[in-house]
């Protein structure tokens, strides 16, 4: 009996070969008719999260949202903080794994403007635009109370040093870098590196590449000593928070009532976000007349620096379309042809086994090639311009008097409200 | 005194000039965006079956381990081989020693149920979505085993790590209210 059967599918195997024809492989060999009262089971298909399961994260953002603010601007409570971002972290990074986050989302609304064939879905968009409007109104409230990323590093602040204000400064300039590389790659389709190289995504998953568990390590060590030094120097969602804190309506302020200038609070920032007032020598008209023509020379340079970055950006825009799959696989087609007959090469041998012919393959990635050129000349002036308005805001003439939060740097997170001597009465 | 009020009243007016720019320009990016693509409902990853080509990546690339990736049966599809070449290794004995299977973790259980007829079930604990068994089935079976990503065990990252490896481009987005693509009930040409 078992032989015959053997037998049977041996000879449907031969004839299915001698067919010669792999396109046929469904249904090669026919149902069964069972004779036994045998019912055939259903593959079982485990629903994913559900998608209201998204507004709930948008009520919980907007909520968080909401009780910092207050929190922040009008209770002035450092603890109160302090508990909604542990929740936030609990919530956000080890419940919902970090993901979904605005900073990703970032890449999502660039896909969504240059690949119509992404439909962004209401929770991302949400998840992108609420912490905005929020930066707009109260600061950067999103940072200290909300983002996982932010709270998993701040809580594990130690022992902060200062560093001196140059170095911040250059390392401040990093986030326009990535974030114009980031919006380039989500654009051209060609990888989400917001995503991939997300520090503590493994940390909250307790699962990941040793690459990504490490980084999140390395982190969380450096933040010990550097407060928030993925915040500080890479986060790119947090530079567009910080371009929209610096005009916000309302911010947090580190005294309830009038400064007394008596420096206390001066220390209790770990990120070197309190600003000083400016001393008197600098307050002259002759530094202001100093200054105004510096001014009208960076003002002057912004143009020049936007054309030259584009340029720059577009003479490099080879070298970065090499990250997208279709032209690494064109590119090293014609390098090495050989690799045709390397069986190893699972990708070549893929694509050979596709029926795309070579040509279409060079045609395609042409097209993304020329997608790269606009965008990298658009990424390029960007940067141009970045480090122009920097540039010329390092001489917009202050005229501070009191100890106060920088505006774009500080997170909201409150400790140098617990310092300051100030009674609100 | 009164210069230092129109001091302070240009600075306000710059600040409020600056907040309304930006705000602007962060609603109109959430607009531009939903105006070039459109609202679409939340998506999550899947394979389409008939684009895999059992390379293997699955079970390395995702950011999970094991991989959310797991073969699944067709049952409607199969053929209820007692030759069965995603189950057998090429040329082995047909009995269900482990060193006659194909998959390397034995999460393939063969269980008899009528002349000569047998059933492939999938363990799904055992599974690590290798895809040699999906080999062995499409090379010379009905295909009914396939690979899917397991929505149980799926993060839904926001770029899925497998995706931008897979060779054949076979992982994309699809609605969440239609989260798989199991052959059979999947019209491409295939009945169930």
């Amino acid at each position: 009996m078992y032989g015959k059967s053997i037998l049977i599918s041996l000879l449907v195997l031969l004839l299915v070969l001698l067919a010669g024809d792999v396109n046929l492989a469904q249904q090669r060999f026919p149902k069964p008719e069972f004779e036994t009262s045998y019912v055939q089971p259903d593959p079982t298909t485990p629903e994913p999260r559900s998608a209201e399961m998204g507004y709930v994260d948008v009520a919980v953002l907007l909520a968080v949202l909401s009780l910092g603010a207050w929190l922040a601007l009008r209770k002035r409570s450092r603890t109160g903080i302090l508990w909604l971002s542990v929740f936030s972290l609990v919530y956000f990074g080890f419940y919902r794994n970090g993901c979904i986050c605005p900073i990703g989302a970032i890449q999502n609304v660039a896909l969504a403007i240059f690949d119509p064939a992404y439909a962004i879905s209401f929770t991302v968009l949400a998840f992108f635009l609420l912490p905005l409007f929020f930066a707009l109104l109260f600061g950067r409230i999103f940072c200290g109370a909300a983002c996982p990323l932010g709270i998993i590093q701040d809580l594990l602040v130690i022992r902060p040093v200062s560093l001196p204000s140059w170095i911040r400064k250059v390392l401040g300039f990093i986030p326009v870098v990535y974030l114009g590389l980031a919006v380039l790659f989500a654009a051209t389709g060609t990888d989400f590196i917001i995503c991939r190289y997300d520090p503590f995504v493994g940390i909250f998953r307790m699962d990941g590449k040793f690459l990504m568990i490490f980084l999140g390590i390395l982190f969380l060590l450096l933040g010990m000593f550097f407060a928030r030094p993925y915040c500080r120097v890479f986060c790119p969602y947090g530079l567009i928070l910080s371009w929209m804190s610096r005009f916000s309506k309302w911010h947090l302020s580190i005294t309830p009532a009038e400064c007394i200038r008596c420096k206390l609070c001066k220390d209790s920032c770990p990120f070197d976000a309190i600003e000083q007032p400016v001393e008197k020598e600098y307050r002259t008209p002759e530094v202001s007349r100093k200054n105004l023509g510096r001014f009208i020379l960076y003002l002057a340079l912004i143009p020049l620096l936007t054309l030259l970055g584009g340029w720059i950006g577009s003479r490099s825009h080879i070298f970065l379309s090499k990250a997208h799959p279709d032209v690494a696989l064109a590119e090293l087609m014609i390098s090495h042809p050989e690799l045709k007959d390397d069986p190893d090469n699972l990708d070549i041998q893929t694509f050979l086994q596709s029926g795309k012919s070579f040509t279409q393959l060079v045609e395609e990635a042409s097209v993304i090639r020329g997608r790269f050129r606009k965008g990298s000349m658009a990424m390029g002036g960007f940067i141009g311009l970045a480090l122009g308005v920097f540039l010329l805001n390092q001489v917009v003439f202050r005229k501070r008097e009191d100890y106060e939060p920088h505006r774009g740097d500080c997170f909201s997170c409150g400790r140098c409200m617990e310092f300051c001597p100030v009674d609100k009465r | 005194m009164k210069e230092k009020n129109r001091e302070t009243s240009r600075r306000e007016f710059i600040r409020k000039g600056a907040r309304i720019t930006l705000g602007l320009a962060a609603a109109g990016t959430g607009a531009l965006a939903l105006a070039r693509s459109s609202l679409g409902k939340d998506t999550v990853w899947q394979i389409d079956p008939f684009k895999c080509t059992q390379c293997g990546r699955c079970a390395d690339e995702c950011v999970m381990s094991p991989s959310a990736v797991k073969c699944i049966h067709a049952y409607a599809l199969c053929g209820y081989c007692d030759l069965c070449s995603g189950y057998f290794l090429p040329g082995a004995k047909l009995e269900t020693g482990a060193e006659n299977q194909l998959c390397p973790t034995s999460a393939i259980q063969r269980k008899f149920i009528e002349d000569p007829y047998f059933e492939y079930i999938i363990d799904e604990e055992l599974c690590i979505g290798c895809g040699k068994c999906v080999k062995g089935c499409s090379a010379f079976g009905n295909g009914s085993l396939h690979l899917q990503i397991r929505h149980d065990r799926c993060l839904n990252c926001n770029q899925c790590a497998i995706a931008t490896m897979c060779p054949s481009d076979a992982i994309s987005r699809v609605p969440a209210d239609t989260p798989y693509l199991i052959k059979g009930d999947f019209t491409n040409g295939v009945e169930g």
